[in-house]
């Protein structure tokens, strides 16, 4: 009990304490939970928002304060909208465990997407925001690929390269590769602009502009991708095309040199 | 030009090294007075191939499997071109969904180069004499008497020709071969215009909408939310029109929206709009449509040369190789509600230059 | 040539075909006296001297492929609409350049393997170039009488630096454009011309319309013309000079130790070209270079993070990125320093590995012909000055890099400037003093194994108990060689009072070359290599430990 209680204040416990009140909670819902939820949209609406709330306040008040105000350690969540919270939770970038880098990366997602719903409805309900997009808004159907391409090489390219690999920004921030990130996430970064990265509101980037610039990194830079060439080299330009035509290239007509030039095995001498 | 020509005669030029013994194939003994000498050249030694003919014939057969693949591969190669779709794509494991063209030609064709030059080099090294022989060196200069007459040759070439004495001719010779290229110089004029003041100017002008080019469409202030980033280029121009890479090149706009509070220059402050700021796209320092804009910072950074500016501040430099701020233009809102230019820039855009002043 | 007409006819119809041909051509070329000098011709072999047969054959596929490519390929910047195979970018806009590219890539069946071979090959000729440059500079190869060829050598790395990026900017890519634009700010930089360069060299603004016809012209003509003339010299001087050799039994400065042109190094030159066409083939089966169509047509207005030149031009790129931007301002004119010195810099540190061969002549006052090439070790300024001189070129390319180095190695991009800063001056200093610490180890090293022989590994105990490790005594050839190269004496002065005893005028350039001399050859500067005497004083002895 005493290894317990030392334990009590690691960054880490209250996500255990959080991990084991859901699957409590979890548990006793699944076990008590009406079969037909499809009526009553208000109460359940209201149920997730509190759901959410208790939610926030184990694992998200520290930082970002218990009404979602903000202060030096988090900033203010009203009004950053459902997807805000749907982005940043889960990608996995909070809950962060410090503020003091220069950039908190994308981790391992700590909640279920039901747990980040209800984090997303109570801070909705702190003030108007970008809602969490649906599949029709983000799906394929309907996107010009080509289209997608221009204004990806517009707006994107300069910080996430030209296939979406990411790149470097000012004193040790970044631009994070936009590989196998879920397209749901893509468009809600660009809605929400989630620490540096600036946003793109709809005003400004219509919501089709948008579904064009996901199909077309899907086209460019998904798992179906071909490169017809051969191998991508990381995607990242002359730099790994340099480095490689040094090493393979280079290299191995150098060994071949060696061999082309080495005395051939003399016969023993008797 | 080749090395015949030199006569035999020559002496030898001074040898720096002077215990250098000029002893070439003969093996010498070692030598008691100078343990440092040259002994010359190592006994020849016999390769497996040299002894065994079965070695012999083992090195044989490898060369000529090695042709034997070689043309194979390029029948393989001819099969390949005729036969697999230009836009096969095949999944190769580690190397990704790639052009089954592309790999099939490319491995059949290294193939064949490959196993021609492997062939050829197996022979040349198993198969062929690998006796080393020493060849003598001439040296580069010319004798003393060959130099002597072809300066004499010049000398006399030189006089006949009177070109010495003939003052007159000498110089106004010299005189036209120095001209005529001047002709070709200035033919080289036609490559292009006087620069005048097109690079002090760009299509901005008062009243000139800001288009946003994600959607073409006339901004508002509203539009511009704080934190968003947002590209324009004047009203009036179209990617299909002939000039467009030109003006889009000079033109190019970002905008962000600051709380006004956070502007700290007084008069980006006075040329925004509801701390709605227009910045140049085209970085100060080369020219590369800057754009990294990271909106807590304010800061906004080149991916070419990494020159960094604060928005916050004038758009002044604070890290990199760009040497003044980027320009900003005046923008306001017109009678429709829309952003509006209040005229060009009032300094180039763009990189420096010796007239920029 | 020495073709008399006066030849005797040879009974013609016995002879083989081939003799007859070379015959009647012998009538007309001269070609047998050619042939007697060169057939037989000895070239020594050595792997490093194959480095300059990497740079000839790539530059040969280079031109192969190059020829086929402009079948294809349209110099032109008329704006077109996509409609080819490429899904992502139909219906862009884009210049017929870019448009060809693609058709290039995706619509001609092996085009892009052509492509891919072309680019791959010029990445490693400019590399094979650094490399066999580096061969020669670091074993004194480039001393009397190979200094013409030495430049030679260094225009064509210079000239295929220039031919490759002209190239690289043909397809009107983002990338590429992106670099064309930032070689029009440079031009700009220049003072009180630049701008009129730029509007010629673009036809008016930029990016106009005229700088891909003009860069093909220059990319597929002027330069490589050039740079063949250069490369046939070059071959011709080697021939000519006949190839240096290292110091071994049997080899002097007088001869060359070798095999044969005719059959050895025919079989195995030939057959190199076909190992590194095979080679570069194949890389360009497996690896993607340059994919236009992940870039997209050039916008100025568009541009992508990790915009990088081509790896020999990463030196130049990273000179750009770390100077500070200085720029002054005065009587209406801008001086834009924070350019124009990286570009008068990365002049300047090509030129001074240039001429490096004449300040060494220059300082060692010698004017016999060197066809023994040293050891790195043996000529310890020499290979510091190279060593440094490297080192600054890799800065530069870290440099160049800095925003990859950043991500990659997650660190702070300006931290990974400054650091570049700092080590730009201070790292050649620690390369310059490194090397020639390491290089008069070596060469103590090499004196003690002359004077009491190899170190065998083996602990012998003495009657008396000391245990002392056995000493293997060299063998002569191995003597020789450690023992042949030529150690200079650094130059004096020479006597202040002439013969009648009045005080001569020392020129500054004297004193100079003395001071240099010194610093070359001076005591602590090189280890006086053993003489004769002093090897037998220990070996008589042989009671040495």
């Amino acid at each position: 009990m005493k290894k317990l209680s030392a334990r009590r204040r690691h960054p880490l416990a209250a996500v255990v304490v959080l991990l084991l009140a859901l699957a409590a909670t979890g548990g006793l819902y699944a076990a008590f939970a009406p079969a037909g939820k499809a009526q009553a949209d208000d109460t359940s609406q209201s149920l997730t928002i509190k759901e959410g709330k208790k939610l926030y306040e184990v694992g998200c008040a520290s930082c970002h304060g218990t009404g979602g105000q903000g202060s030096s350690d988090g900033p203010s969540l009203v009004g950053v909208g459902a997807a805000a919270v749907d982005f940043q939770v889960g990608t996995g970038r909070m809950p962060a465990s410090t503020s003091q880098m220069a950039q908190i990366p994308s981790k391992k997602v700590v909640y279920t997407q039901d747990q980040i719903d209800q984090l997303a409805a109570y801070v909705a309900s702190l003030g108007a925001g970008p809602s969490v997009p649906t599949k029709e808004q983000y799906g394929p159907d309907g996107a010009d690929i080509a289209k997608g391409g221009e204004l990806f090489r517009t707006n994107c390219a300069q910080c996430h390269n030209f296939t979406g690999k990411g790149g470097a920004l000012t004193k040790g921030k970044y631009a994070p590769s936009l590989e196998g990130v879920a397209p749901k996430h893509i468009y809600e970064a660009m809605q929400t602009g989630p620490q540096n990265m600036p946003s793109f509101p709809d005003t400004t980037m219509s919501e089709k502009n948008k579904k064009d610039i996901i199909a077309y990194l899907n086209a460019v830079d998904g798992s179906k991708t071909e490169n017809p060439g051969g191998l991508e080299l990381g995607g990242l330009g002359p730099v790994s095309e340099g480095l490689f035509a040094w090493i393979f290239g280079l290299g191995a007509l150098i060994a071949i040199a060696v061999w082309v030039a080495a005395r051939t095995a003399k016969a023993k001498k008797s | 030009m080749s090395s015949q020509d030199i006569p035999e005669e020559n002496l030898p030029a001074e040898q720096s090294a002077g215990h250098d013994k000029h002893a070439h194939g003969a093996v010498s003994v070692a030598d008691e007075e100078n343990p440092f000498a040259d002994p010359g050249l190592p006994p020849h030694e016999h390769r497996i191939q040299d002894v065994d003919e079965r070695a012999a014939k083992r090195s044989e057969r490898v060369v000529a499997l090695l042709f034997t693949v070689s043309m194979l591969a390029t029948i393989a190669f001819i099969v390949a071109y005729v036969v697999i779709p230009n836009d096969k794509s095949i999944f190769v494991f580690p190397i990704g969904h790639i052009s089954a063209m592309n790999f099939a030609l490319g491995l059949t064709l290294g193939t064949a180069l490959f196993c021609i030059g492997a062939g050829a080099v197996h022979w040349a090294r198993t198969l062929m004499s690998d006796v080393e022989v020493a060849d003598d060196r001439h040296p580069i200069e010319a004798s003393p008497e060959l130099r002597a007459k072809v300066h004499a040759d010049f000398r006399e070439g030189a006089e006949e020709s009177a070109i010495g004495r003939r003052k007159l001719i000498r110089n106004t010779m010299f005189g036209a071969l120095a001209l005529v290229p001047l002709s070709g110089v200035m033919l080289l004029g036609g490559l292009g215009p006087a620069p005048g003041t097109k690079l002090r100017h760009t299509m901005w002008a008062k009243g000139k909408r800001l288009v946003n080019m994600n959607t073409n469409q006339p901004l508002r202030p509203e539009d511009v939310a704080v934190g968003s980033l947002t590209f324009a280029m004047p009203d009036g121009l179209a990617e299909h029109d002939e000039n467009f890479q030109d003006e889009i090149a000079k033109a190019a706009l970002m905008i962000v929206r600051l709380q006004p509070g956070n502007i700290k220059d007084k008069r980006e402050l006075d040329w925004s709009h509801e701390g709605i700021v227009a910045f140049s796209k085209i970085c100060t320092h080369v020219g590369c449509p800057i754009s990294l804009y990271e909106q807590q910072t304010h800061h906004v950074l080149c991916p070419c040369h990494q020159s960094t500016f604060d928005l916050s501040d004038g758009a002044r430099v604070i890290f990199g190789p760009a040497g003044h701020a980027l320009p900003q233009l005046r923008i306001g809102v017109d009678d429709e509600g829309y952003l509006q230019a209040l005229g060009d820039f009032e300094e180039p855009v763009g990189p420096a230059f010796w007239e920029r002043g | 040539m020495s073709t008399a007409p006066n030849q005797e006819p040879r009974s013609r119809g016995k002879a083989p075909a081939g003799e007859r041909i070379a015959d009647w051509a012998d009538g007309r070329l001269g070609i047998y006296s050619l042939a007697k000098a060169n057939m037989r011709k000895i070239f020594p072999d050595h792997w490093s001297f194959m480095l300059g047969e990497v740079c000839l054959y790539s530059f040969i596929i280079i031109i192969l492929t190059g020829v086929y490519l402009t079948l294809f390929f349209h110099p032109s910047m008329n704006e077109v609409e996509y409609h080819g195979s490429y899904i992502p970018l139909q219906g862009q806009l884009m210049s017929e350049a870019f448009n060809s590219t693609l058709h290039i890539s995706f619509d001609v069946r092996g085009g892009l393997l052509v492509r891919q071979i072309h680019h791959w090959a010029a990445l490693i000729f400019l590399a094979g170039m650094f490399v066999h440059m580096m061969r020669v500079f670091f074993t004194g190869a480039f001393r009397k009488p190979r200094e013409i060829n030495w430049l030679f050598g260094f225009l064509l790395f210079v000239l295929g630096m220039f031919t490759g990026f002209t190239g690289y900017s043909l397809p009107d890519d983002l990338l590429s454009g992106t670099g064309v634009r930032f070689t029009e700010g440079a031009i700009l930089s220049i003072p009180i011309v630049g701008t009129y360069i730029s509007m010629f060299l673009f036809g008016g603004e930029f990016p106009g319309h005229d700088f891909v016809a003009r860069f093909y012209s220059i990319h597929i003509l002027l330069l490589p013309g050039i740079m063949l003339g250069l490369v046939v010299g070059h071959l011709i001087l080697v021939f000519y000079h006949k190839h240096t050799q290292f110091a071994g039994p049997g080899k002097t400065n007088k001869n060359v130790v070798g095999m044969p042109l005719l059959p050895v190094y025919m079989a195995k030159a030939g057959g190199f070209f076909f190992l590194v066409f095979g080679a570069i083939a194949a890389i360009a089966a497996i690896a993607q270079i340059n994919p236009i169509w992940a870039m997209g047509p050039y916008r100025p207005d568009q541009v992508s993070t990790g915009a990088q030149p081509d790896w020999y031009m990463g030196f130049a790129e990273g000179l750009v990125r770390y100077m500070p931007g200085w720029e002054i301002n005065f009587w209406g004119h801008t001086l834009v320093l924070g350019v124009f010195i990286p570009l008068v810099l990365f002049g300047l540190v090509l030129a001074a590995i240039a001429v490096y061969p004449f300040i060494e002549s220059w300082v060692t006052g010698d004017k016999s012909e060197h066809h023994i090439l040293d050891r790195p070790r043996n000529a310890p300024t020499r290979t510091a000055f190279g060593v440094a001189w490297v080192t600054v070129y890799m800065i530069g390319l870290v440099g160049g890099g800095n925003d990859l180095i950043a991500t990659h190695f997650h660190l702070s991009i300006n931290a990974v400037t400054w650091f570049v800063r700092i080590f730009f001056f201070a790292g050649p200093v620690i390369a310059f003093i490194a090397t020639k610490r390491i290089c008069l180890g070596l060469q103590r090293r090499d004196r003690d194994k002359v004077l009491h022989g190899r170190e065998t590994g083996i602990i012998k105990r003495l009657p008396h108990g000391e245990f002392i490790e056995v000493h293997e005594p060299l063998s002569q050839e191995q003597l020789h060689t450690l023992t042949a190269h030529h150690q200079y004496e650094p130059a004096a002065i020479g006597p202040v009072v002439d013969e009648n005893g009045v005080e001569r005028k020392v020129k500054a350039s004297e004193k100079l070359r003395a001071k240099l001399s010194n610093a070359y050859y001076g005591e602590d500067n090189q280890i006086p290599k053993p003489t004769v005497d002093e090897y037998k004083e220990i070996t008589s002895g042989h009671g040495h430990h």
